[in-house]
């Protein structure tokens, strides 16, 4: 276990009488590319929560390259270099895409809180959000409000502003939910391209996508870790296979 | 994010040179009463800080002109100092520790909340004044001499010249004006624009929401200290209706009438209340009355106030082709 | 010791009071998601009315009668002809319209029953005095008036806990939509929401109106009052209403007895303090 870059330890969180995650410890390891699988309700998205800092947990712990970040708010997660993107489209609306990528691109930048020199004269800010733009095929929407692009380029969009604030760990909620094949198929490729040089933790229900990109596998069932191992192993998993593999597949 | 439209700008440009003018031209009661509505300008704008750009809907933002006003009639009728240089920042100073401490309480919370807890906040300071002899009570304090602005024996600005006390007010709101916008220009006031389009995503990309936050909530409240400052020099005296609610309410309805998210929206906005106000006062004791029902049509009927009007009627002529063909 | 007692009796009773007003307000806000500034204007022409009926026709409870159905009436056409076209706007216009309704509220309470301030008297058999110690008492109707106010709240409690429309007050606050599925015509429950709670507070303002005065202005103090109230209990929660409502009444007769030259203060200290404990108010939802 000495290189996970992200460990949890028991983290447990209870929502009034339902605990929606129990008990999970987790080693994400460096540059990989970490999925997590499981039906609906298994506590995908609050584990995410819990780690992205969005959520505070009930028990439990989580380490960030050996330091203690439990119960961390958000803002300070994201500044460590932990990246998120959500399930359900969280953009600013009335921004252009490329002032959707400009804020991300500021956030972690030296400078976030000049009160002075205009916002739109950081180059380096600038050409981060141009750079994460072109990364996800949207150079030529840069000027489109994002309430106005479709389902696909806002699902984009999304992963775009993560990559302009240049995380070294990416929390990844269900990046494909919603895409065309051919999206999809582009953002595969990004997420593939980048897990060469970042650490990937990604929640995902196209099982095909899950097993072309993943390097390990987490199954959540009913907030606890059913399994944890190699796709290789996953498949030929008994439990998984009978617990939640055996009806998706089918 | 202030990115004016060069028509904007040009307005703009005229406006702040028809208000240089017009002493020149003006009648001594409208040199006096302009010199009133551009402080309230002043006030306004600090709250479209807050509410037009940061999202916040402070219903106490009054507290902070208010003890403005006392701090200028402490140090001149308490401490017997009446350099002004020392009461300027002296007031600034104290609105923005209030604004500092009522923002720290009040910040962690939103919406509603938000409001409520402003409001009765700034009523404990209203209260706090209203119930000391010491500060004069319910009526509050006359200011015996104005604020000396002089440097060396030699005076900069005689402010009980109506004047020099016109282009004082006029020098603070331009200043003003141009500081707030060149702070929404910067990476900061973009900052506050996103977190109140979104703020759960602007602290999951890293941004410390709070601190934005409580920081607009001090600049504002400094600057509504500025405008205290000054209309404690100009009305000589100091009373706790300037901490109440219905003051923070009467800035509130200025930023809205005048537009919201836009600056100089509050200043068109106390030009056109202050002055209707004048005259409705002319029609009817009951001139509140009017006012209320005017309010009221204006929050229904008019959510971006004036400076929204051109794009309204715009829009609105835009579809009546439309509707014309179907 | 009986002193003491006698200034926890009025701040009970006060609490009580504050609760009629802020169980409204917190109702409103907690079900239709507006924020009516105006609640103490309800407050206010209760209890002119009340006063003004009660000279008209010799009988408090006559008047009482008479104005209940009026104070409704005048919640039901707010709603209708105004409140209704902000739901889905943000609070900031709510504020800025209720305020102009206060304006317009007590411009026209001055134009109707001008500037004075004005006693009711007590009925005759509620006016006398309870005998506390040799030398206190303690007048009955202020006794009255708690009696009264533990009525009205039981009966919203068992309105809301037992009833169908409470159930559907209940469901409204966190799931709208369902409750619309259901088949439940979402805007005439809130048109009886607010005209509830503005019953609620001119009520108080009724029965209040012969141990306090009638003043004009009188709807902007326990408006403010009632926001710490809500503030303190946690916003949608009628328990926390009437714990907020019992601190913040006894907190502020105390803090007049005890601290005249700080009276108005005290009440604020105190929300600011549960504010640093808790947030988002004692029986708030947790964010």
């Amino acid at each position: 276990m000495a290189d996970a870059m992200l460990e949890t330890i028991g983290l447990s969180r209870r929502f009034g009488g339902l605990a929606a995650v129990q008990d999970v410890s987790l080693a994400i390891e460096r540059g990989v590319v970490h999925a997590i699988v499981g039906p609906n309700g298994a506590g995908k998205t609050t584990l995410i929560n819990l780690l992205s800092g969005d959520l505070k947990p009930s028990a439990g712990m989580v380490r960030y390259k050996g330091r203690d970040i439990t119960a961390w708010p958000a803002h300070k997660v994201a500044h460590l270099g932990i990246g998120r993107s959500y399930q359900k489209t969280n953009i600013f609306r009335d921004h252009s895409a490329f002032e959707n990528c400009r804020l991300a691109a500021q956030a972690r930048l030296p400078g976030a809180f000049d009160m002075l020199r205009p916002a739109r004269s950081r180059a380096d800010v600038l050409s981060r959000a141009r750079q994460a733009l072109e990364q996800c095929g949207l150079a030529d929407r840069a000027q489109r409000r994002a309430v106005d692009m479709s389902y696909g380029e806002q699902r984009q969009l999304e992963l775009a502003m993560l990559l302009a604030s240049e995380p070294e760990l990416l929390l990844l909620d269900e990046p494909l939910a919603g895409m065309g094949p051919e999206e999809s198929a582009r953002v595969i490729d990004l997420l593939k391209r980048l897990a060469a040089t970042h650490t990937l933790v990604m929640i995902e229900h196209d099982m095909d996508a899950v097993f072309a990109v993943a390097e390990r596998i987490t199954v959540m069932v009913n907030g606890s870790v059913l399994a944890s191992d190699t796709p290789a192993a996953i498949r030929a998993n008994k439990a998984v296979q009978e617990a939640y593999l055996g009806e998706a597949v089918s | 994010m202030p990115s004016y439209s060069r028509v904007t700008l040009v307005l703009l440009a005229l406006g702040f040179a028809a208000l240089a003018l017009f002493p020149l031209v003006g009648e001594t009661f409208y040199i006096r009463f302009f010199t009133k509505i551009m402080i309230y300008a002043l006030f306004a704008m600090s709250l479209d800080l807050l509410v037009g750009y940061a999202g916040l809907v402070s219903l106490g933002h009054a507290a902070f002109f208010g003890v403005a006003t006392y701090t200028v009639a402490g140090f001149i009728d308490k401490l017997g100092i009446a350099d002004g240089f020392l009461i300027l920042p002296a007031a600034l100073a104290v609105a923005a520790i209030c604004a500092a401490v009522i923002g720290w309480i009040s910040i962690r919370t939103t919406g509603v909340y938000f409001i409520m807890i402003t409001l009765a906040l700034a009523q404990m300071l209203y209260y706090f004044f209203n119930d000391q002899l010491y500060w004069g009570g319910t009526d509050g304090m006359n200011i015996s001499a104005k604020p000396l602005l002089a440097l060396g024996g030699f005076t900069l600005v005689d402010l009980s010249n109506r004047v020099q006390f016109y282009y004082t007010a006029l020098a603070c709101l331009v200043t003003a004006f141009v500081m707030l916008s060149v702070l929404l220009r910067s990476p900061f006031g973009h900052a506050l624009v996103g977190i109140r389009a979104n703020e759960g995503r602007m602290r999951s990309l890293g941004y410390d929401v709070q601190r934005y936050k409580l920081v607009a909530f001090v600049v504002a409240g400094a600057l509504a200290g500025l405008a205290g400052f000054l209309e404690s020099s100009r009305a000589t005296f100091a009373t706790p209706a300037y901490l109440g609610w219905h003051e923070s309410g009467h800035a509130l309805m200025i930023v809205i009438l005048g537009g919201m998210g836009t600056l100089y929206g509050p200043i068109l906005g106390a030009f056109v209340l202050l002055l209707m106000e004048d005259y409705f006062a002319t029609l009817t004791e009951r001139w509140l009355l009017i006012e209320g029902l005017f309010v009221m049509a204006v929050a229904l009927l008019m959510p971006e106030g004036l400076a929204g009007l051109p794009r309204r009627i715009a829009a609105l002529r835009r579809r009546a082709p439309e509707n014309g063909d179907g | 010791m009986s002193y003491f007692l006698i200034q926890t009796l009025n701040g009970v009773q006060y609490g009580f009071l504050l609760f009629l007003v802020a169980s409204g307000l917190t109702l409103i806000f907690g079900i239709m998601g507006v924020i009516n500034l105006a609640h103490g204007a309800f407050y206010m022409v209760g209890a002119y009315l009340a006063w003004w009926l009660a000279e008209k026709t010799g009988s408090l409870f006559l008047a009482v009668l008479m104005a209940l159905p009026v104070t409704v009436l005048l919640g039901l056409v707010i709603e209708r002809f105004g409140i209704r076209y902000l739901y889905k706007r943000d609070h900031l216009y709510q504020v800025l319209f209720t305020y102009g309704l206060i304006l317009v509220l007590n411009e026209a309470q001055r134009v109707l029953f001008g500037n004075d301030v004005h006693g009711v008297p007590a009925p005759a058999w509620l006016a006398g005095t309870i005998r506390l110690s040799e030398a206190q008492t303690y007048p009955v109707y202020r006794l009255f008036i708690s009696v009264t106010c533990v009525g009205v709240a039981a009966a919203l409690y068992l309105l809301i806990q037992r009833t169908r429309l409470g159930m559907v007050i209940r469901a409204g606050a966190t799931h709208r939509d369902m409750v619309a599925a259901l088949g439940f015509d979402i805007a005439r429950l809130f048109m009886i929401v607010f005209g509830l709670g503005a019953a609620l507070a001119a009520f108080a303002g009724m029965i209040a109106a012969p141990a306090n005065t009638v003043y004009p202005g009188m709807g902007d103090q326990i408006l403010i009052l009632s926001f710490v109230v809500v503030v303190i209990g946690g916003i949608g929660s009628i328990k926390g209403a009437f714990a907020g409502a019992m601190l913040v009444g006894v907190a502020d007769t105390f803090g007049r007895v005890l601290l005249p030259q700080g009276a108005g203060v005290t009440v604020y200290a105190v929300m600011a303090l549960v504010l640093l404990w808790r947030p988002q108010g004692l029986f708030g939802r947790t964010a």
